[in-house]
C-alpha cells in the first residue's frame, strides 16, 4: 500500500543518506477515536511528547534521533493486528498497544517476529514470567499487582481485618475486565472477604442493572476494572445510588481526570490506584514546556499536559528510552535492533537517582528487571480525587502486592502457555 | 465487440446453462482464478495477507453464508456475529480436544455444528417474518456472545476468558499459529473460498436454491405449488449458518489467531455483514464478493492514502474514513439500490453493445 512504500522509500531515504541519519522507531498503536478515545489521547500524547522531548533537548537517545509513527487502533483489535503489520517492516523496537486485547493478539506475533512487546500495567499477567515469555515486559506492575493493592489498602484501612466484609468487582466484560478476578477469588480465601463480580458489556453506557444490584446488596467496598466511556458512566451511577465515593475503588485505568470530572462534585473522595505520581510537580515539564510545547510540537491538541494518562504516557515513553539506552550501552552501538532492544529491557535498571536525573523524582518505583522477572516490583499507591481543588491526591505510600498469592497464580498461568505452545523455559 | 454470445456456440444443455455462457466472461474466470492461486502467493507478505486479502475472503465467505439466508431465501439476519462465534469456538474446542485432527475438518466440522446451531434458531422462521424474525435472530447473536462469555467450558477456563489458537499444519505446512506464513493463511482460505463459493453458485441454481427464491418472492404461492417451507427455510438456515460459521472459524483460527467473543463477533460483526450484502446486492455470489471487498478494502485504502499518502493525523483520518464510507454507501444505495452486483449487471449490457449501441 501506499503507507507501506511511502514507508519503505524513507527507509531507503534514510540508509542511502548515511548511518548518521538512522532512526530508532517506536511505535505508537494509538487510539485518539471510538469509546476509549478518552483515555488513548493523553497516553499518547504523553508518549510523543517525552520522543520529541529527546529528540528536540538531547538529539535522540544516544545520538540517534527517535521517530513515532502513529497508527490509530480504535481499541480494535483487527485494527490493531493492521496497526502492527504495517509498522512491523520499519524496524520497530517495541510495540505497547494499550490495550489487553491487542496485547493477546500481538504475543504470539512478536514471539514470531522477535520483537519485544512492553504492556506497561495491562495485558497478559503472567507475561511476568521471563521464563515463558522472552519477547514480552510488563513491569511496573500488573492487573494482579493490582488487584492485591487495592485489597492491602483495604486491609490498611480496616486494621488488618476484613473478614466477612463484601466486596464488590464491577469490571469490563472483556480480557481486561476478568484478569483480576481469580486474584480476588484467591484473595477472599485467604482474608474471608465475599465477592461479587458485576459485568459490564462494551463500551459500558449502561450500567443501570449492575448499580441496582449494588444498591441492594450494599456491598462495603466496591472495586472497577473500567476503561474510556465505562469509568464516566460508573463514577455517576455510583454518585446517583448515593454509594459512599471513599468506599469505591477504580484500578490505575479507571483513574483519571476524564473518569471523575464529568460526576462533578459527587466524585469527591473517589480512589484510584497509581503506578506513577502525576502532576505538574516534576521539573521535566519546564523541559517539555520549552522544547515541545513552545516549540509547537506538542501532539495531538497539547490540551492533554499533566494528566494522570498523560504521565502514564510520559511513563511508558521513559521506561523505553532508558531499556533503548540500556541497550546501547550493552551492544556498544547505538542503532539497536529489536533484538538489542529486548536484552535492554531485561537488564532495565532504574534507580531513584536515574529518575531525579531524567526530571522525574520519585515518580515510580526503583525497580530492576531481570531473566526471570518481566514483572517489575508490582508495587502501587492509592489516590483520591478532590473535586474542589480538581485535583488527584496521593494517599498513600507504594504498596506491595501479595507475592504469596499471586506468584503461584502467574507460575501455574505461564506454565498452562508454555505446555500449549510447547515452549522451553528459558533462563535455566 | 469481445464480450458477446455471437459465435458462441452451445451445442448441449449442460454448455447452455453454464455459469458464465459468454466467452470472455469464463475466461476472465479462469485468468482471476489462475492469478488468486499461482501469482498472489507468491507475491504476498505479511501486511497485504493479514490486513488486506485475509479478511477479504474470510467476509467474502460470511458474506455468500447470508446471502444464501436473506438474498436467496428472504429472512432477514442479524445473528451472524453470533454464528461466526459458535464457529470460532467449535473450531477451538475442536482444535484442543482432538490436537490430531487436521485443521480443515476441524473448521469443517466447526461449520456443521453452526449448521445444527442455525437451524435451532432458525425454527422461529417457520411462524414469524421479516422483522419479527429480525429481532429473533438478533437474540440468537446476544445469547450466543453472552453464552461464550458467561460458560468458562467454552474457552477452556482461561483466565481472561480469551480463545487462541495453537498451531496446526496442513501437509506440514503450519496455517494457525504465529509461524505460519502469509503465503500459507492466505492459501487456506482461499481454497474454502473457492471451494464454498462454487458450492453455493451450484446449490442456488439447483432444485432447492429454486425452492429458497420461491419462499423469498412469494411463500404462499410457494406452498401451494408444493415447495415444502419447513424444509426450504431450514435448509436455508443450515448452509447459510455452514457459510457463517466456516467464516468464523477461519476469522478465529487463521486471520486473528486470539479472540475475544464480545469484540470479535459482536453485534457490529452482524450489520457488517449485512451491509456487505446490500451494498453488493442481494441474491448474488458476486455481489458477495463485491461487498465483502467494499467493506473491508475501503476503510483500509483511505487510512492508507490519509495517513500513509497525505500524512494527516491519524484521529482526523479515522473520522474522516467512518465519514467517507458511510457517504458512499449512502451513495451507492441512492444510485444502484440493487447493490454493486446490479451496477456489474448494467456494465455487462453496455459491454454486449459496446462499441455499437444502438
Amino acid at each position: 500500500m501506499n503507507f507501506k512504500k511511502l514507508a519503505a522509500a524513507a527507509l531507503a531515504a534514510t540508509i542511502a543518506a548515511g548511518p548518521a541519519m538512522a532512526e530508532l522507531v517506536f511505535p505508537s498503536l494509538s487510539y485518539r477515536t471510538g469509546p476509549y478515545a478518552a483515555g488513548g489521547i493523553p497516553f499518547a500524547d504523553g508518549y510523543e511528547d517525552y520522543m520529541t522531548l529527546l529528540n528536540e533537548r538531547d538529539g535522540g537517545i544516544g545520538g540517534v534521533k527517535i521517530s513515532v509513527p502513529e497508527c490509530e487502533t480504535a481499541y480494535n483489535t483487527e485494527k490493531g493486528v493492521e496497526c502492527y503489520e504495517s509498522t512491523k517492516g520499519l524496524g520497530s523496537l517495541v510495540y505497547q498497544p494499550l490495550s489487553t486485547g491487542i496485547t493477546y493478539q500481538l504475543i504470539p506475533k512478536v514471539s514470531a517476529d522477535e520483537i519485544p512487546l512492553h504492556t506497561m500495567g495491562y495485558g497478559r499477567t503472567s507475561a511476568a514470567n521471563g521464563e515463558v515469555f522472552e519477547w514480552v515486559f510488563n513491569y511496573p506492575a500488573n492487573y494482579w499487582d493490582g488487584a492485591s493493592v487495592a485489597i492491602t489498602h483495604l486491609l490498611d484501612i480496616n486494621d488488618g481485618d476484613i473478614s466477612g466484609k463484601k466486596i464488590a468487582l464491577v469490571f469490563h466484560n472483556s480480557a481486561y475486565g476478568k484478569e483480576p478476578i481469580r486474584t480476588l477469588e484467591k484473595l477472599s480465601e485467604k482474608h474471608g472477604y465475599e465477592l461479587t463480580t458485576l459485568a459490564v458489556d462494551h463500551p459500558g453506557q449502561e450500567q443501570k442493572s449492575q448499580w441496582l444490584q449494588i444498591r441492594r446488596e450494599r456491598p462495603d467496598y466496591v472495586i472497577m476494572w473500567g476503561w474510556g466511556v465505562m469509568n464516566q458512566v460508573a463514577v455517576q451511577e455510583a454518585a446517583n445510588i448515593r454509594f459512599p465515593m471513599e468506599n469505591f475503588i477504580g484500578n490505575w485505568w479507571a483513574g483519571s481526570e476524564n473518569d471523575v470530572i464529568p460526576a462533578g462534585e459527587a466524585a469527591h473522595g473517589y480512589k484510584a490506584l497509581a503506578m506513577h505520581g502525576t502532576g505538574m510537580d516534576y521539573p521535566i515539564y519546564e523541559d517539555i514546556q520549552q522544547y515541545v510545547v513552545d516549540a509547537g510540537l506538542a501532539a495531538g491538541a497539547g490540551d492533554q499536559v499533566g494528566t494522570v494518562l498523560y504521565s502514564r504516557g510520559l511513563y511508558a515513553a521513559m521506561l523505553a528510552a532508558e531499556a533503548a539506552r540500556t541497550a546501547q550501552e550493552i551492544h556498544g552501538t547505538a542503532e539497536i535492533t529489536p533484538a538489542m532492544m529486548r536484552d535492554g529491557m531485561e537488564n532495565l535498571k532504574i534507580t531513584e537517582e536515574r529518575m531525579a536525573e531524567l526530571g522525574l523524582p520519585d515518580f515510580g518505583p526503583a525497580f530492576e528487571v531481570s531473566c526471570v522477572n518481566h514483572g517489575g516490583p508490582g508495587e502501587a499507591m492509592v489516590q483520591q480525587w478532590d473535586a474542589e481543588a480538581q485535583e488527584w491526591n496521593l494517599i498513600t505510600d507504594f504498596i506491595k502486592s501479595d507475592d504469596d498469592v499471586i506468584e503461584p497464580l502467574i507460575e501455574a498461568d505461564s506454565t498452562a502457555y508454555a505446555e500449549e505452545n510447547a515452549l522451553d523455559l528459558r533462563c535455566q | 465487440m469481445f464480450y458477446r454470445e455471437a459465435g458462441d456456440f452451445k451445442t448441449s444443455y449442460q454448455d447452455d446453462a453454464q455459469t458464465f455462457p459468454i466467452k470472455f466472461d469464463r475466461y476472465r474466470y479462469y485468468a482471476v482464478i489462475a492469478v488468486g492461486l499461482l501469482v498472489i502467493p507468491f507475491a504476498i507478505n505479511d501486511y497485504w495477507a493479514n490486513a488486506v486479502l485475509v479478511p477479504f475472503l474470510i467476509w467474502a465467505i460470511a458474506a455468500i453464508g447470508l446471502n444464501i439466508l436473506t438474498g436467496y431465501c428472504g429472512q432477514v439476519s442479524l445473528g451472524t456475529g453470533g454464528f461466526m462465534a459458535v464457529g470460532a469456538y467449535a473450531c477451538y474446542k475442536l482444535m484442543t480436544a482432538f490436537p490430531e485432527l487436521n485443521i480443515v475438518f476441524v473448521v469443517i466440522l466447526a461449520g456443521f455444528v453452526t449448521a445444527g446451531v442455525g437451524v435451532l434458531f432458525g425454527l422461529p422462521s417457520l411462524r414469524i417474518k421479516g422483522f419479527y424474525l429480525a429481532v429473533a435472530t438478533l437474540a440468537a447473536q446476544f445469547f450466543l456472545v453472552w453464552l461464550f462469555n458467561r460458560v468458562p467450558w467454552f474457552y477452556n477456563y482461561s483466565a481472561s476468558g480469551q480463545i487462541s489458537a495453537p498451531e496446526r499444519t496442513v501437509f506440514g505446512v503450519p496455517v494457525t499459529g504465529p509461524e505460519t506464513s502469509a503465503w500459507a493463511q492466505y492459501m487456506i482460505c482461499l481454497l474454502f473460498v473457492v471451494v464454498l463459493a462454487w458450492a453455493a453458485r451450484n446449490l442456488t441454481r439447483g432444485t432447492i436454491g429454486r425452492s429458497w427464491m420461491a419462499i423469498r418472492d412469494m411463500d404462499i404461492a410457494a406452498e401451494i405449488i408444493g415447495v415444502n417451507p419447513l424444509r426450504a427455510k431450514l435448509s436455508a438456515f443450515a448452509v447459510s449458518s455452514f457459510f457463517v460459521g466456516i467464516a468464523g472459524a477461519l476469522f478465529f483460527a487463521v486471520y486473528l489467531g486470539a479472540v475475544e467473543v464480545g469484540e470479535a463477533f459482536g453485534i457490529q460483526k452482524s450489520f457488517l455483514a449485512l451491509f456487505m450484502i446490500i451494498i453488493g446486492g442481494l441474491g448474488s455470489i458476486f455481489g458477495s464478493f463485491a461487498g465483502a471487498a467494499f467493506m473491508v478494502l475501503l476503510p483500509v485504502l483511505l487510512k492508507n492514502v490519509l495517513v500513509g499518502g497525505l500524512g494527516w493525523p491519524t484521529d482526523l483520518a479515522a473520522h474522516l474514513e467512518l465519514l467517507i464510507v458511510g457517504g458512499l454507501i449512502v451513495f451507492f444505495l441512492i444510485a444502484e439500490p440493487h447493490g454493486l452486483a446490479a451496477l456489474w449487471r448494467t456494465v455487462k449490457e453496455k459491454l454486449r453493445l459496446w462499441p455499437f449501441p444502438h
